[in-house]
């Protein structure tokens, strides 16, 4: 399954929610390597979306989400689950070490 | 099947290579790297002194017109990490992350160089926490506080002055008394409102339980001791060469740079041909790199030619 787009209008339902882990990819058009890793995410997502829901957000248009999870540095990607965090990734990462930190998950 | 050239990197001197190497016939496959693909420019923002670009190119619009050129001429782009190298014998043996194997007469090293850390223990802990390498990433994050860049280089001047744009105030640390920047750079900084300079001074810790909430600092000339409070601390003192892969299998020097004869980009090794930051710790400029990525491309074919 493809990844999709989370807003502050959404995210309650989508990921707060959610009744599976959710990973939330806090990511700009401007950083390089948060596009070095949307491809990456766009696989991990279509080989494991029935596990683990994969979003993207903004951090330009939805900057206080980020501020509220105390975003500093992106690429950051934060696991869901029941609503709390219980995972967060910094930074970009090739996909076998990805895979590795999501195991729990996937 | 053998092939007759793979390239390992993808800044301005992997597909420089890249573009003469597929032009010239060699078919080449070139490793481009997962989440480092385009190399340094990648984090940059506007590239100023790139000739033929009137109005500047940013950084990573540059490194995709490379890639895409590269792509023109038929090169195999693949993006994948390289695991492992093997230079010895005849035949050169490239590993990725997926497993597969590419076997090839000749081999063009361009991976470049990292990100120095500073070396405190802190660091690392509080890295994305405060800590970061990449202002054009993380400064938008900061905004409206009060924020530390070390370094004196251009990349310290560069992120310095970006950083404006976000925060309230940036203090430019340096352990020496002068910028090593380049002039132009360095002057920006020097006459920017935001930026204030903090000569002589060396970050001997990072302070923060949860986020970077200070520096510890030392005057490198008085040895006095102080600390300051900072929301972020952005790290710009100069890079390594990405030489882990081929540490003991090829001449490096003394700080891990590809050795190679001079006005040529032939390693110690026949068929090794090394480019770019990875063999370069005087020029450091993406005009560079692609001049010795074209070397090494030409110096490739001729090899493959006897």
């Amino acid at each position: 399954m493809a990844t999709s787009k989370v807003t502050a209008a959404n995210f309650d339902e989508v990921v707060l929610k959610s009744s599976t882990p959710v990973l939330v990819d806090f990511w700009a058009e401007w950083c390089g390597p948060c596009r070095a890793i949307g491809p990456i995410l766009e696989d991990i997502s279509n080989e494991y979306g029935d596990k683990l829901t994969i979003v993207k957000l903004n951090t330009d248009e939805e900057s206080a989400i980020a501020i509220k999870y105390g975003v500093t540095s992106i690429p950051m990607l934060n696991v869901y689950v029941n609503g709390e965090v219980v995972k967060t990734i910094i930074g970009a990462k090739p996909k076998p070490a990805l895979l590795k930190e999501l195991e729990a998950f996937i | 099947m053998i092939r007759d050239l793979v390239i390992v990197g993808s800044g301005p001197a992997g597909y420089t290579a890249a573009i003469y190497a597929s032009r010239a016939q060699l078919n080449p496959v070139q490793y481009e790297g997962s989440v480092t693909a385009g190399g340094a420019l990648m984090t940059t923002t506007e590239v100023e002194n790139f000739p033929g670009f009137v109005d500047g190119v940013m950084g990573p619009v540059l490194m995709e017109d490379m890639r895409k050129q590269a792509a023109r001429f038929g090169t195999e782009l693949i993006t994948d990490d390289v695991v492992e190298i093997d230079l010895k014998g005849e035949i050169k043996t490239v590993k990725d992350g997926s497993g597969n194997v590419v076997q090839a007469r000749a081999v063009i090293l361009a991976m470049g160089s990292a990100y120095k850390k500073i070396g405190l223990a802190n660091e690392d802990r509080l890295s994305g926490r405060g800590v970061s390498w990449c202002a054009t990433c993380d400064g938008f994050f900061f905004r409206d506080q009060v924020i530390a860049v070390v370094g004196g280089g251009d990349s310290a001047v560069e992120e310095a002055t970006f950083l404006t744009k976000f925060a309230s105030k940036v203090v430019l640390i340096h352990r020496r008394d002068s910028l090593r920047a380049s002039k132009i750079m360095a002057d920006r900084a020097l006459n920017h409102p935001k930026i204030e300079m903090l000569w002589n001074t060396e970050v001997v810790d990072i302070l923060g339980a949860e986020k970077v909430s200070g520096l510890a600092l030392k005057n490198t000339v008085t040895g006095e001791l102080s600390e300051r409070d900072f929301t972020g601390l952005f790290v710009a003192i100069g890079h390594i060469p990405r030489s882990e892969l081929i540490i003991g299998q090829i001449d490096l020097d003394n700080e891990g740079y590809v050795k190679v004869e001079a006005r040529s980009t032939r390693t110690n090794l026949p068929g090794v041909f090394a480019c770019g930051d990875l063999v370069d710790h005087t020029y450091r400029q993406a005009i560079t790199a692609a001049g010795s990525g074209c070397q090494a491309a030409l110096d490739a074919e001729k090899f493959l030619s006897h």
